[in-house]
Order: structure tokens, then sequence, then C-alpha cells
């Protein structure tokens, strides 16, 4: 007598297919990115800046249209030093991914930090971007290769964020 | 059997909080609202209510929304809705993976409960980006029905078909539904199909999905809308002519559409005896159909007089906003009592395959 074949699982995939709308805040920073320019929105009430723009302050709930470029040079506000592979292998680990804070801006986004052994990675340190030669530009983040250190004295970091204080 | 508790808790205490409706705005409904995004529909009702209120976030109690994340193709984008309205310092929020007319189920709830007084209730959908046909099959039971991916025409296809087999209504009964649906949407600045048709012309098109036609079915819109409802104390002083809701009733049926009547909506049934329709002088309707034929089986289960006008607004054919479209019927019966002559109103919101969920929302404006 054959032993009963249970049923453990089957395949039903999903497909969709999307037209994705970035919406006006995004397309306007993915259009500069392709002129080599950081572009975020001030919110009118706060005054705080977005890069990336999201076209509204959750804080305020108000549209954010007033355009900002902000310096291709920033701020460590947190880091970590990553040992897993990321999934399209773009970069090999181990790497150091950051929030980073550019002059400018009040809201950190995430980007890779290289040009310096990774145990001196450290918050506060001053940083600025490495572009990609202009003729890979497209509307992307990746236009940006890394954020490299700046000879610079480090920020302090209760200076770094009484900004989200007082925002 | 917690549910079960809820129930005879309800049962004894039988003495419910007054709410009224005090706000409701809607944007243009749109086959394509192009490279406007989500937040920024959400955004401009939010603003417009709360002006026309007077009060800001800040005097919202409790704020609760309704969406579909497959909409968008994007996990926890209803998250991303929240940038539409001031979170910061932090809200107390809540979302229904529903027809935001759940969502105003849910605040409503909240009121009764006495945690809050004034709520606010946004529902949004693009659908133009996706596939919004197929991405309705993920409501079905996902091992005998999603995989074989039925669309949401399809279904309610079957379901048409199976009325005209058995004589139950006819092709120029759910035509003359298409033809008032346009007619009616001429008075609605919101809406994206209007005209005057002969119902020669509406039966002489050609069939979509056979017996349906396009215009029996609910077009592809996006947009967004919101609510703002209150304790009666606080509705009163919020507008000077508040829709009360004085009756709610949800009800399920099975998700199995082979295991139910198609034919009837017995959920309907129970709810309008549930709140005693029968006995109320109902002088408008919004019924959630969207496909001309639904509203026929809801017009009878609901046992409607022929004198009660059914989608003023035009209705979900004139434009159908997924995941908001109940919430607007409840706003339309709200915009209707504004006038001297309207006292007492229906409105119906439906989820689900073939009216597999609805929800009976009645309206006074006292």
């Amino acid at each position: 007598m054959s032993e009963e074949k249970k049923i453990v699982g089957f395949e039903a995939p999903i497909y969709f297919k999307y037209s994705y709308t970035a919406g006006g805040a995004t397309t306007l920073f993915l259009k500069k990115l392709v002129e080599g320019r950081i572009v975020g929105q001030r919110c009118p009430v706060c005054q705080g800046v977005y890069v990336p723009p999201r076209g509204s302050c959750p804080r305020d709930g108000v549209a954010t249209e007033e355009e900002v470029e902000v310096a291709h040079t920033g701020t460590v506000e947190s880091f970590t030093i990553n040992y897993i592979p990321i999934p399209d292998g773009a970069v090999d680990p181990p790497f150091v991914s950051a929030n980073i804070v550019l002059d400018g801006a009040d809201l950190s986004f995430m980007h890779l930090i290289s040009g310096i052994p990774h145990n001196q990675v450290r918050i506060g340190m001053r940083v600025k971007a490495l572009w990609k030669p202009q003729d890979e530009w497209k509307p992307s983040m990746t236009n940006i290769l890394y954020f490299e250190p700046l000879d610079e004295p480090d920020i302090d970091i209760d200076t770094l964020w009484d900004k989200y204080k007082n925002a | 059997m917690s549910l079960i508790l809820i129930l005879i808790l309800f049962g004894i205490n039988t003495k419910m909080r007054k709410v009224g409706v005090v706000g409701y705005e809607q944007t243009p409904m749109l086959r394509d609202a192009g490279a406007q995004n989500e937040v920024e529909l959400i955004m401009s009702v939010v603003h417009k209510v709360l002006k026309n209120l007077n009060i800001t976030q800040r005097d919202i109690d409790f704020t609760c929304s309704g969406s579909c994340d497959y909409l968008q193709g994007v996990s926890f984008a209803f998250v991303d809705g929240l940038n539409a309205v001031s979170a910061v310092p932090p809200i107390k929020e809540s979302h229904v993976e529903m027809d935001a007319a759940w969502a105003l189920y849910e605040a409503w709830l909240k009121i009764q409960s006495g945690q809050a007084e004034i709520a606010l209730v946004y529902g949004f959908g693009k659908s133009s980006p996706g596939e919004i046909r197929e991405i309705l099959s993920l409501q079905l039971d996902p091992y005998y029905m999603s995989p074989l991916w039925p669309d949401s025409v399809s279904i309610a296809a079957l379901q048409a078909r199976l009325l005209l087999e058995k004589g139950i209504v006819t092709e120029e009964e759910m035509a003359c539904v298409v033809q008032e649906s346009r007619r009616n949407a001429l008075n609605n600045p919101n809406a994206q199909l209007s005209g005057d048709f002969s119902l020669d012309d509406l039966i002489s098109e050609p069939y979509f999905v056979s017996p349906l036609k396009k215009h029996d079915c609910s077009p592809i819109t996006d947009g967004a809308s919101v609510m703002v409802i209150a304790s009666e104390e606080k509705a009163k002083e919020l507008h000077k002519c508040p829709a009360y809701i004085n009756g709610f009733d949800h009800r399920i049926e099975t998700g199995q559409i082979g295991m139910r009547d198609l034919t009837i909506s017995t959920s309907v049934e129970i709810s309008a005896k549930e709140l005693n329709l029968d006995s109320k002088n109902i002088q408008v309707a919004e019924l959630h159909a969207p496909f001309s034929h639904q509203q026929l089986i809801l017009k009878k289960a609901l046992n409607l007089s022929d004198n009660v006008v059914i989608n003023q607004s035009g209705g979900p054919l004139a434009g159908n906003i997924v995941m908001t479209a109940g919430l607007d019927r409840i706003g339309a019966i709200f915009q209707q009592l504004q006038f001297n002559s309207i006292h007492c109103g229906l409105a119906h919101a439906t989820s689900g395959p073939c009216l597999q969920q609805n929800m009976l929302v009645l309206l006074e404006d006292s």
C-alpha cells in the first residue's frame, strides 16, 4: 500500500503591471538629478526642507511647493556596516550605508559611504557626493556613486539633532 | 465568541450616541488623474473640508482611512496616505483595507465608545495605473477561484446572466438604470460620465462581457473623498444641518459565489428589516451598485418604492472611485439632506464580488 501523498503547497503566481506615477515632487527631484543637481522642497509652515521631496509635509499636512537646491555636502547622522549582499549585487559586502543630512536639508536620506576604511566612519563625519561621469547620468539616485569623506572637522552630534527639535 | 459578546452588549445597552455627518468633499472623478499622486488627491479634499468647518487636524480626535495597496502596487501605501494629514505630533489613527464606508463605521464606533467626539474619514484610489479588473480577483477565494483569474466584470456578468435567464430583470430595465444614472450625473460637477441617452441607443450598444455592455459597468476612476462626523453636541456646533446616522447595519455573505443565490441580496434584506426601513419615509437613496443589474437587485431587497429617488448623484456608473465609492454614497445623501424638502435618506455600500458584503446607513436631518 503506497503512502498517501500529502499536498503541502501549490503555486499561484501573481503578476501585475502598473503605470507608476511618481507625483510632482518626485518627478522634479529625478529631473534635477539628470542635470547633476539635488533639489528638495520647503514646507511653508515649519520651513523644513525635504530632500528628497515628497510633495507634502507630514508634520503640517500641507503641500511643499517651493523648490530648494541643496549642497552636495552633508553630515553622517547614522551608519551601519553591512555584511549581507544586496539583490542586484551592485556593491560587494562589506559596505557602509549611512543616513546623510545634506547641507541645507532638514531630513536625512540613505546612501553609501566609501573612500575611507570602514572602522573610521563615524556619526558627525562630513561627507560629499561622488558623482558618476556625466554621460551616465539618468533620473536615478545611482547617479551618485557614494559619499566620500570631506576634510572638515566633525559636527557635534547634539548640534545636528537640535535641528529636529527646532524645526 | 467575542463577536457574540459584543452583540449581547449592544443588545443590552441600546442607548446609542447620536452621531452626525458634518462635512464631505470629493475630488472630481477622473478616468486618469495623471501625475497627481494619491497624497496630492487626498490633501486637496482634506484641506477643503477642514477649512469649511473652520477646524484643524488638532481638533480631530480620530482619523481613519480606507484604501487598497494593490491599486498602487506599493506595500503599506496607506501609510504614505497619512502624509496628506498633519500627523506630527502623532495622532490617533487607523486604516481599513476596505472601502472608506467601513472606515466610517470604525470611526462611528470610536465615537459610540466615547473615545472620540470628532472623527475624520478619508478614502482614496487611483485605479488607472493598474489592471483593476484583475486586481479585484485577489479578493476571491485563494485556493479555488483566484488561481483561475476570473475578473470582476466576468463575475458580475455571470450574475447578470442569471437574472436575465430567470426573467427577474430585462436588458431594457438595465438600460433604464444606465439612462437615469447618466441623466442624474448631468447635475453632478464631479461626475465622470453623464449625458442624455435614448434607451434605443443604449440597448443597441455592443456587448462588452455578455450580457453586460460597457455602460452597465462602472468606469475606471481616480479620486479621493473625505468625511467628518461628530457626536450630536459637536455636530450642532460645527454645522447648521448635520445628517444624523440613525441606523448602521453591515452584513457579510459567503465569498463563494456558487454557494448563494446571486439573484437576490439576503444580507440587504436582513439589514433593511433590522433598520426597520419599511416604517421610514425614505425620500432618497444612494446605492453602491458597480453594475447596472445590481442596482435592480438592491432596489428589490430594500423594497424601495418608485417614489424614492435613486442615485441622484449618478451613482457608481457615473464615476467609481474604488475604495471610496461606498463612502461617496453616504456623502451624496449628506449633500441631498441639505435641501429643506429632504429629511430622510438611505446610503448603501458594498464590498466583494456580486454584492457579497453590504452596509446600510440611514441618514436623517434630526
